[in-house]
């Protein structure tokens, strides 16, 4: 009837994730009881969970994104702590707990935090930047958000029903086999990400389709914002990466479900075919999340400095280059695997160009500096924490590039310092910056200056605190996943890490700290222009937060900086009053979240292998499917009058700053 | 195990071009950082003497620049990556003083094993090696990938069951080392470090013929008994019976190690005895 699916799946015998999920669950079951006895349900049904307003969606995956960060900062609390105590000693933690804490880690922070960051302010930011009322499948929209929930809400679930993977986040077989890991965790992490893999997917194919179909008038592409470039390349890369991973976790599952011998020890499978699929997409996936921080440190150095981007044309010709470079490289992840010195030095070359039009951008940013008037707001002070630290990351990055240096450094603790340098230092920094930069657009008052700036801080020195001394315990030969070790060289190294952890922990505090501060202050904080920034793209033309409609009238784009411009020529305010039309909208459709529902309980029906609950979950799913596709009215039609009389508030507010100012 | 004191001809070699890529970069990015604070500095706001150029946003001589530094760096960089992937092939031979030593390392569940096919011997957890020999090693794995390294010697190199890989390394120096094995594989993988003994080559035969001494035999039986899951608590040593041994496990002839034995416990699994660790 339940399939493996009985009492001892739940952990009585290990106290902290049973007590880590009672706690979670008792606090979502108050807040589901608050908001039902407050009366919220309806609001949240209608505003939030069936919207499919992009600018809704791009608040919600940041908000998954900042929930799983927590979680996953927890693991990596209890990781740093357990090495610096586990000197010839098994530590707190037990192998089996270990190793499904540092495999959880790597999934969550790559698949359900910086992804969702990533995809959320994308979301948000790229259809105001390119003058749009909508993204190109707002449903669509919808399903990628809820189908990625549904991952992050399996992942959650393996800590107190069974358990999670105990394999690295890469789950390599013939470890990750059925013979090696006979237990759900494999299966719980292969099915996640296979329905996250989806959401992701679509979520990609929505934003290349917006930016190459859905552009204002006038809005060519030489002079979209760097943001939308990046956008585009990312997600170009999502839809050509993303199919391999789904493809390679298929394969996996297929050996552990039905018997199959894709990367099996036995009857001729390959555990290196996996290797070379999962950095086929693996190495990209490190690009995708990367790039549009790019694009978010483009935008924010320009306009903190009040100049245009310098070398705009090299920075997109940079970015494409690291768009299909990107493909081409994913060997450098196994050098150690026995492969021939040509394929060797081949790959390690080709992984060493990536670092030319990376280069470049550095100094591109840079040189739109020179000559600039640097404003040193929050978002500023990530960019250029940033700068400083993806260099010394890209630094080491291209020395792990050279096979003979890799040959000492492959697996090791300076590797895992590499990564986090530039995942942290480039991608964490990046969403950081864009959060402070776009929060005041997504609701209408800006954050806390001061607990911004400590945040920062915190987070900059807590950041070489904990993996400096990660670089120099590689360089003694520490490898990666030790549960315990016995070289005494290795131990000042990891206590000292456990303290910069404490401070990176402080860093995370503050933002929770500024993000409540800001809110008990939002009237103070206000922004009533929809400018706070003096911005440059058209995000800034509409109101904070914009209407449902973005725009009331669709900006005519005559060149690079679009809003610059317009603000230039005081154009949008020299019109006594616009003609407004009718508009139309696409109807809010519950769609994504029913449909993740259905997937969510199918996908702990594959993992328990209860079969009729996966048929009843498919079933959902598909009818749901069916149900959207037979609708008959899809859009509904906000009248003029009323386009009318949103826009005049916010012009009217516009106006009086604006002269108060003396510009016009 | 300090990657900088190296102990034998690979990892000198693997350390110096670890050390002249780092000079490279550093020419550079150096430089470049402190660029980078001192426009943020110089281009402050608050800062009266600091020339505003709303308008400075293209220069082709800045382009082309920016563009052949790091194409640059990336050439000299590439150029040395290309020598050497080659000089230091893990597959090639590194000649050394003496008559060449045979090893085939065989990762477990969780422990190596070293067989001495020429000596007919075999050890766990335990390499003894002479100095200044040449070190022939092939590697295979009884069950699940490892990586086996040990750090001041250099090039590690994947261990991959049904698979053959090969590792020439030489040791110059008496003394002891350690080894690890640098890919995860299990529960039991931190245990998986293993003592590196370089004895000098007149002690070597004499070690030899000390070892091959023990009543303890390693044929197929006991290799099937000391692949199940668990570690080493003991370091022993044992005679080899049959000196194909090693090419009866990379072949497969001799069948991938069991992995964990299930337990009742629904969905998690324990490896059978829980004091693996």
């Amino acid at each position: 009837m339940l399939g493996k699916l009985d009492w001892s799946a739940i952990p009585f015998d290990q106290p902290i994730p049973l007590l880590a999920g009672a706690i979670v669950l008792v606090a979502i079951l108050a807040v589901l009881v608050w908001v039902v006895v407050k009366g919220h349900l309806p609001y949240l049904w209608h505003e939030w969970i069936t919207s499919v307003d992009h600018k809704r969606i791009g608040v919600m995956y940041m908000l998954l994104a900042s929930v799983m960060l927590l979680r996953g900062g927890s693991d990596a609390i209890m990781m740093r702590i357990q090495q610096a105590v586990a000197f010839q000693s098994q530590g707190y933690l037990p192998p089996e707990h270990y190793n499904q804490i540092f495999s959880a880690h790597g999934t969550i922070m790559i698949f359900f935090v910086a992804m969702p960051f990533v995809i959320g302010l994308m979301n948000l930011v790229v259809p105001l930047q390119l003058g749009v009322r909508d993204v190109a499948f707002p449903t669509l929209n919808s399903v990628g958000f809820w189908l990625t929930a549904t991952g992050a809400l399996l992942v959650n679930l393996s800590l107190v029903v069974g358990e999670f993977a105990r394999t690295g986040w890469l789950a390599f077989p013939p470890l990750s086999e059925l013979t090696y890991s006979p237990g759900v965790g494999v299966d719980y992490y292969a099915w996640s990400l296979q329905i996250s893999g989806v959401g992701t997917l679509v979520a990609g194919i929505n934003l290349v389709t917006t930016v190459l179909k859905l552009r204002t008038k006038g809005m060519s592409y030489l002079r979209m914002p760097m943001f939308c470039w990046t956008t585009l390349a990312s997600n170009l890369l999502i839809v050509a990466a993303f199919p391999i991973l789904t493809a390679t976790l298929a394969m996996l599952l297929l050996d552990r479900y039905l018997g199959f011998h894709f990367f099996t020890n036995e009857a001729g499978g390959n555990q290196m075919m996996f290797m070379n699929l999962i950095w086929a997409w693996g190495h990209p996936e490190v690009y995708i999340l990367v790039l549009p921080a790019f694009g978010i440190f483009s935008e924010v150095v320009s306009t903190y400095s009040g100049k245009p981007l310098f070398g705009y044309r090299s920075m997109v010709l940079a970015t494409m280059a690291i768009c299909v470079i990107s493909f081409m490289v994913w060997l450098h992840h196994f050098f150690t695997m026995g492969a021939g010195p040509d394929v060797n030095a081949v790959f390690g070359i080709a992984s060493m160009i990536i670092a030319v039009p990376t280069g470049v951008k550095i100094y591109n940013w840079l040189f739109t500096m020179y000559g600039g008037r640097i404003r040193f707001a929050t978002p500023m002070l990530w960019s250029v924490g940033f700068m400083v630290t993806f260099i010394i990351g890209g630094l080491t990055g291209v020395l792990v590039a050279v096979p003979p240096a890799d040959f000492l450094l492959h697996n090791s603790m300076f590797l895992v310092a590499h990564f986090h340098n530039v995942i942290i230092g480039g991608v964490l920094f990046g969403v950081f910056a864009g959060f402070e930069y776009w929060f005041p657009k997504a609701f209408g008052f800006r954050l806390d200056e001061r607990w911004g700036k400590v945040a920062f801080w915190f987070t900059f020195v807590g950041f070489y605190a904990t993996f400096m001394p990660l670089y120099v315990a590689g360089m003694l030969g520490m490898t990666r996943r030790m549960q315990h070790y016995d070289v005494a060289a290795w131990r000042p190294w990891m206590i000292a890490a456990a303290v910069g952890m404490a401070l990176l922990s402080i860093g995370v505090v503050c933002q929770v700290v500024q993000l409540l501060v800001s809110i008990r202050n939002r009237e103070a904080l206000r922004d009533r222009t929809g400018d706070p920034w003096d911005g440059r793209s058209l995000e800034w033309a509409t109101s904070s937060p914009p209407p449902v409609f973005n725009f009331a009238i669709s900006p005519d784009v005559r060149g690079g900086d679009a809003y610059w411009e317009l603000k230039a020529h005081a154009k949008q305010l020299e019109h006594g009053e616009p003609e407004y039309r009718d508009i139309e909208m696409p109807r809010n459709s519950p769609t994504g979240f029913v449909c993740a529902f259905f997937a969510s309980i199918m996908g702990f029906a594959l993992i328990w292998h209860i079969w009729w609950m996966v048929i009843l979950g498919g079933i959902g799913a598909f009818a749901t499917f069916v149900v959207f596709a037979w609708r008959d009215h899809d859009e509904y039609v906000i009248p003029a009058a009323e386009v009318a009389r949103i826009d005049r508030v916010n012009l009217e507010e516009r106006r009086g700053l604006v002269s108060l100012a003396g510009i016009v | 195990m300090n990657l900088l004191d190296p102990q034998g001809p690979v990892a000198a070699a693997d350390k110096t071009i670890l050390i002249d890529s780092v000079a490279i970069m550093l020419a550079i990015v150096v430089p470049t950082i402190v660029a980078i604070l001192a426009f943020a500095f110089w281009f402050r706001e608050t800062n009266p003497k600091a020339r505003f150029q709303p308008d400075f946003a293209y220069s082709g001589r800045i382009e082309l620049v920016v563009w052949s530094i790091p194409a640059l760096t990336i050439i000299l960089l590439g150029g040395v990556a290309w020598i050497g992937s080659h000089q230091l092939d893990p597959a090639v031979p590194v000649p050394g003083t003496g008559s060449p030593v045979r090893i085939q390392a065989v990762s477990l569940d969780w422990k190596w094993l070293f067989i001495y096919p020429d000596q007919r011997i075999a050890t766990v957890n335990t390499l003894t090696v002479p100095a200044g020999a040449e070190l022939n090693l092939q590697l295979t794995s009884s069950s699940v990938m490892n990586v086996f390294f040990i750090p001041q010697l250099g090039s590690m190199i994947y261990t991959m069951n049904g698979m053959v890989t090969k590792l020439n390394l030489r040791a110059d120096n008496e003394g002891k080392m350690q080894g690890l094995s640098a890919h995860f594989s299990g529960d039991g993988f931190p245990d998986m470090m293993f003592d590196v003994n370089v004895i000098s080559p007149l002690a070597f035969p004499d070690w030899v013929a000390a070892t091959a001494k023990t009543d303890r035999v390693l044929n197929e039986d006991s290799y099937r008994k000391l692949m199940q899951q668990g570690i080493a608590k003991d370091r022993p040593s044992y005679r080899l019976e049959d000196p194909r041994l090693f090419d009866l496990i990379s072949t497969q002839h001799i069948p991938p190690g069991p992995g964990p034995r299930v337990t009742s416990d629904a969905g998690r699994s324990h490896n059978g005895d829980r004091d693996a660790r």
